[in-house]
């Protein structure tokens, strides 16, 4: 019997923001679950199941936060799954949410991911002090500014180009109103003349710490049918995992990103993602990373992908848009952060992308990656249901 | 098995937590000395009070006062508390569903024993002298014989006079014991007599350092140690601009650089400050040795120095990027 088609019909997010002092985690998540609903036109007794996913419970030192936010989510007398894959949990959640309607376990699936960054403190969830280890940690900017320096050396990229991401992601942001940042005086000169933190990452390459939720209503195909927006239909899936470090590995384009890239494509029918894709949202916290995943996901040859960056290629008006919301530089509510890029994939294809619509996007690919270049989640999503 | 560390780890952390409309009004409502629930749609009343109704979804905002006394539902003894823990010396948990309220509260009873506990025994509230807007403002529960259930719950603003409480500070800490393991126990002794030793992979051959006491891709054990470097190539670097918020590191001044260093013989980088030359002027390639610390000072290399030798080759490392 072949997989039930599986559509996004309710898409909901917070306004992100660096604090959101006015409402407890119950609240935020409420927030991105009830217009999910809205969206879909549904109530929370159409509702099946509810899976959620955050960073690591250190962040905000919540254990288990899914049993306690299970009223403001309407999970009660339901199941409710947590998942927990660190920066790539909001992709990998609406994965298992996908796949609980693909395999028709349940019709009708809210999925959630959430991180109140305000309240929690990555750094130091991440940076515990282990004995007989060398006290050396330099943040999440010092892990990875040294695969962005093997990437240059490897790639022969110029200089400039971290900073011509930044400044079209911060422009994509004043696109749209749900973004964090909002930099209205934006110039490339302020991004290339910003401190260099992690040399060679700047400031203004680097992403924002925000609160924030996002939630999406996936459903079936007879759900599709009673939406009243057009769907998002997911033409296909994937997650894949590797160690963080071991002999072999390559930091710079994982083969675990790869893979999964691969896999999507298969699924989908793709075999040129370049010219078969309209629009990509891919997870990158530091603005090197988009050359980087080009290479990775196939849209480039290694060692190119920032000549599409270049060229102005992943420019909203370019011929393969990237980042169109204004990407995990703008936003970056870690848990949420992977569904904030699958949702936006889905909102091009629905033509619900507001100001930061690619015209007549039919394919569109949301990514998300975590921990140390070590999860991947992606899906691929449509204008068109899948053919069965 | 010989020579395996072990050490105490503890993590701790002052969380901060908003607390929206519902908690803020019940924490404000304990600094005032009353207990404040929320009525469900289906006119329950929950105690402690929370957003959303656990049956229909929907938002709650009924407050309504409940009352300081109430009856106990089930208990337990606890015959050795521990720190921050509600009372020092001995004390049963209980639920105490309070007079107006339909559930019931965890929280102390202040008894001689266990001999005093009994489920449906009659209970009150002892405030805190200094209440600040928190669950520790009601100090603990003590028995109460001479009180009467009947008190129904009576309809609040939510409302206080003083500022309302909008957040808490919930510090948490976990007391582990870690020990490192064989392999990476072996490793550190072998760094206290200034070599570093690694453990070869039976299947893949790869040599990996620090040892993990496994392969990470084969998935078999690693026993066969061998002794690499000290010397090895900077493979990939960043210069630190900015100190982490991390406690451990605050001796080490900025600017510094932050490297991936290949040790001779090993098959993966080790991470590692490089020093003796000026920041920039670090390179990729650039040869390397182990400074090791003073007495004192932990078993690992303090950072890296240049050799002198000329720089590595860029293909003799860009596997290992």
């Amino acid at each position: 019997m072949p997989k039930e088609p599986v559509a996004v019909v309710g898409i909901g997010q917070t306004r992100h923001t660096a604090a959101r002092r006015d409402v407890s985690l119950a609240g935020l998540v409420r927030e991105a679950a009830r217009r999910a609903l809205d969206d879909a036109e549904l109530t929370w007794a159409d509702v099946d199941a509810v899976v959620i996913g955050k960073a690591p419970d250190f962040f905000e030192g919540v254990m288990m936060p899914e049993l306690y936010l299970a009223d403001a989510l309407g999970a009660v007398g339901k199941p409710l799954l947590r998942v927990h894959t660190a920066g790539s949990v909001g992709g990998s959640t609406a994965l298992v949410a996908a796949n609980l309607v693909a395999a028709r376990v349940r019709r009708t699936v809210l999925t959630v991911a959430f991180e109140k960054q305000s309240e929690s403190n990555a750094m130091w969830g991440l940076s515990l002090p282990v004995p007989f280890q060398q006290p050396l940690l330099a943040g999440a900017g010092g892990f990875f500014a040294p695969h962005v320096r093997a990437y240059m050396r490897r790639s022969g990229a110029p200089a400039a180009i971290g900073s011509l991401v930044a400044y079209k992601d911060r422009r994509n942001a004043l696109k749209n109103p749900y973004a964090h940042l909002h930099e209205h005086d934006i110039t490339l000169e302020k991004v290339q003349a910003s401190p260099m933190l992690w040399d060679p990452i700047r400031y203004s390459e680097t992403c924002p710490s925000s609160d924030g939720a996002c939630a999406m209503v996936l459903t079936d195909r007879a759900g599709a049918a009673r939406a009243p927006r057009p769907p998002a239909w997911v033409h296909g899936g994937a997650m894949r995992s590797e160690p963080t470090l071991f002999a072999g590995k390559d930091c710079v384009s994982p083969r675990a990103g790869k893979d999964c890239a691969a896999d999507v494509y298969r699924q989908a029918g793709v075999t040129d993602p370049r010219r078969q894709i309209d629009a990509v949202e891919m997870y990158v916290p530091f603005s090197w990373y988009e050359p980087m995943w080009l290479e990775n996901l196939g849209f480039a040859a290694e060692g190119e992908g920032w000549k599409l960056t270049e060229a102005g290629v992943t420019e909203l008006d370019g011929d393969l848009p990237v980042n169109m919301s204004g990407g995990v530089l703008s936003t970056n509510p870690i848990g949420a952060s992977g569904m904030i890029r699958f949702a936006e994939a889905a909102l091009q294809v629905r033509g619900q992308a507001g100001e930061h619509q690619v015209p007549g996007a039919r394919t569109a690919l949301g990514h998300a990656y975590g921990g140390g270049s070590q999860f991947f989640s992606m899906w691929l999503v449509g204008t068109e249901p899948p053919a069965t | 098995m010989p020579d395996v560390l072990s050490a105490s780890m503890v993590v701790e952390f002052p969380f901060t937590r908003s607390l929206g409309p519902v908690q803020s009004a019940f924490l404000t409502g304990l600094r005032e000395r009353t207990v404040l629930g929320v009525r469900t749609t289906a006119g329950t009343v929950l105690v402690p009070p929370v957003e959303y109704d656990p049956r229909t979804a929907e938002e709650i905002r009924d407050l309504v006062e409940v009352a300081a006394t109430g009856t106990v539902t089930t208990w337990a003894w606890n015959p050795a508390p521990r720190r921050g823990q509600p009372l020092a010396t001995p004390f049963a948990w209980v639920l105490v569903r309070l007079d107006g309220a339909d559930t019931a509260l965890l929280h102390a009873l202040d008894a001689p024993g266990p001999e005093a506990v009994r489920t449906g025994l009659r209970v009150r509230v002892r405030w805190a002298a200094d209440r600040t807007g928190a669950i520790t403002d009601i100090a603990c529960f003590e028995p109460d014989e001479g009180s009467t259930p009947g008190h129904r719950a009576r309809p609040h603003s939510g409302e206080f006079a003083g500022e309302a409480v909008t957040g808490i500070v919930a510090p948490a800490r976990l007391d582990y014991t870690y020990t490192p393991g064989r392999a990476q126990s072996a490793y550190l002794a072998a760094l206290a007599e200034h070599r570093v030793v690694g453990e070869r992979c039976p299947r893949c051959r790869k040599v990996y350092v620090p040892p993990r006491g496994a392969c990470p891709t084969c998935g078999v054990a690693t026993a066969e140690r061998v002794e690499v470097g000290p010397r090895g190539t900077v493979t990939t670097f960043c210069v630190v601009n900015i100190k982490a918020k991390n406690a451990m590191n605050d001796a080490i001044e900025v600017p510094y650089v932050y490297a991936h260093i290949a040790l001779d013989g090993a098959d993966l980088p080790l991470h590692g400050r490089i020093g003796g030359i000026p920041y920039d002027r670090v390179r990729m390639g650039l040869r390397v040795e182990p400074v090791w610390p003073g007495p004192g000072a932990g078993r690992h290399p303090d950072h890296y120095r240049p050799t002198g030798e000329p720089d590595a080759d860029y293909d003799t490392y860009k596997e290992l990027l």
